[in-house]
């Protein structure tokens, strides 16, 4: 069977269709490279701006409150809400995902980051500061990798979460395979297209969450010990 | 027009005219679909969720089941699960949106149902059954009131999810406020700047005052004693690091 696969050839219109994916590979391939760089680029953007967030809010007590809550706020707008607020600006097109993306995943890390620096625990800054640790020193020492098991849980979280986000990116201009469920249900609900992406979107995102898993592991040998 | 250049100034032209209000379609209109398409979710989600989360909690068993839930909800793509249900026997309309929403209701549920009971004194719970309760007088009588608390931050984070999610039944042509974001998009950015921007200040807006109403009400059944140990403590609630869509 050779023929082209246009959204009439097959009448049955299945949930899942090789055939499909076969005849659509290069769509297919390009928007999870798509989806894939941006769940990266917008996770990355994210720590960048997160960790010096955390820290400040680790820091300085005082502001604590206001970074959690700013966050926690942003957070509360739906996600269409906020890519309406910033298209109208940047127009449609990978940055204003981009921005929407990155708002999210700011306060699934930031929050996560703050309380693994809050459970470091007393007596180890103390012991840190007797050895005459400075301020800087201590924080790349001793708080942060005592922190990464928190750091990883909210990159973890920010991954998933943001993976599936990005599908809403459609609407703006770029949502990866977002695209394939949307193109699907209006190509006449093709429903190997609305599920190939779907399924692909899962996959990512377990993938992903496996790899950081991985990398936990490999950052925190001492864990291994541990209870878990 | 030089409003095209300014989408706030657009944005507040639009929201000033009252037809855009009260016309078929317009903003009150959205409004009650909106609400209604989240209420029914969000009770069809208690209905499911809170039976099973307190009952898994009581028997002390399913900790991970309740985990897997929430991981799995957290990876799928709301706007696949719109897309989806309509296919399935759901058929179109209204029905396959609630099911999709409460979907997405379900996982801070069903975690803080099983939390709250689950940290329930167990001292008490002893006193209970050594008074002679049954299981099931148990649960009612000493879990359920002191689980309050976690159900009712549990209501609150699914009530304003899914009241954020809801915005995206538009892509289904499913109603609610966010239609008024799409049409905006279907005019094109520079035409519809202004009504893109009103419809995200009116969604968000909404989404906002759930948060704040529900966050007054979750304070209200909350006994004094409980309230500033938890606050104090800083740590965020169970179900709060589910998904936002």
């Amino acid at each position: 069977m050779s023929f082209r696969l246009s959204y009439r050839a097959d009448p049955g219109n299945p949930w899942f269709s090789w055939q499909y994916v076969r005849d659509n590979s290069d769509t297919i391939v390009a928007a999870l490279r798509e989806h894939a760089s941006l769940t990266g680029r917008a996770v990355l953007i994210a720590v960048l701006i997160a960790l010096p967030l955390s820290v400040l809010a680790y820091w300085v007590r005082p502001l604590a409150g206001p970074i959690l809550g700013v966050t926690g706020v942003i957070y509360t707008i739906p996600s269409l809400a906020l890519f309406a607020f910033i298209a109208p600006y940047l127009g449609t097109g990978t940055t204003t995902v981009l921005v929407g993306l990155v708002l999210y995943a700011l306060l699934l890390i930031v929050r996560n980051v703050v309380a693994g620096l809050n459970q470091v625990p007393p007596d180890v800054r103390e012991a840190a500061e007797g050895m005459g640790y400075g301020r800087w020193r201590r924080l790349f020492r001793i708080d942060l990798p005592l922190a990464i098991p928190g750091i990883l849980t909210g990159l973890r979280l920010a991954t998933v979460s943001t993976v599936a986000l990005v599908t809403v990116g459609v609407l703006v201009g770029h949502g990866g395979l977002g695209q394939l469920i949307f193109a699907g249900f209006q190509n006449n609900l093709y429903k190997a297209e609305i599920m190939t992406g779907t399924l692909l979107c899962v996959a990512l995102a377990v993938l992903l969450d496996l790899l950081l898993v991985l990398i936990g592991r490999l950052v925190t040998p001492w864990s291994a010990r541990g209870a878990r | 027009m030089s409003a095209a250049a300014n989408p706030v100034r657009q944005a507040v032209l639009w929201l000033n005219d009252p037809l855009n209000w009260t016309n078929p379609g317009g903003i009150l209109d959205r409004l009650g679909e909106h609400l209604t398409i989240s209420a029914l979710a969000v009770a069809l989600g208690c209905l499911v969720a809170w039976p099973v989360g307190l009952w898994l909690g009581h028997a002390g068993r399913g900790g991970g089941l309740v985990v897997l839930v929430s991981n799995a909800t957290l990876a799928i793509p709301t706007l696949a699960l719109l897309t989806i249900l309509p296919l399935t026997f759901l058929g179109f309309g209204r029905t396959p949106v609630v099911v999709a929403l409460a979907v997405f209701a379900v996982p801070p549920l069903l975690a803080n149902a099983y939390t709250g009971v689950r940290q329930a004194d167990a001292e008490a719970r002893d006193a209970a059954r050594g008074m002679g309760l049954s299981g099931g007088q148990v649960l009612r009588r000493v879990e359920l009131p002191l689980a309050v608390p976690y159900l009712a931050a549990g209501f609150r984070t699914a009530a304003v999810q899914v009241i954020a999610t809801a915005a995206l039944a538009s892509f289904v042509n499913g109603g609610g406020l966010g239609e008024i974001i799409r049409t905006g998009f279907g005019l094109s950015i520079a035409a519809g700047g202004g009504q893109i921007l009103a419809g995200g200040v009116l969604v968000a807006g909404l989404a906002l005052l759930a948060e704040l109403l529900l966050g007054i009400v979750e304070r209200l059944v909350t006994p004094r004693p409980l309230r500033r140990g938890r606050q104090r403590a800083g740590l965020p609630r169970p179900a709060d690091a589910t998904g936002r869509a």
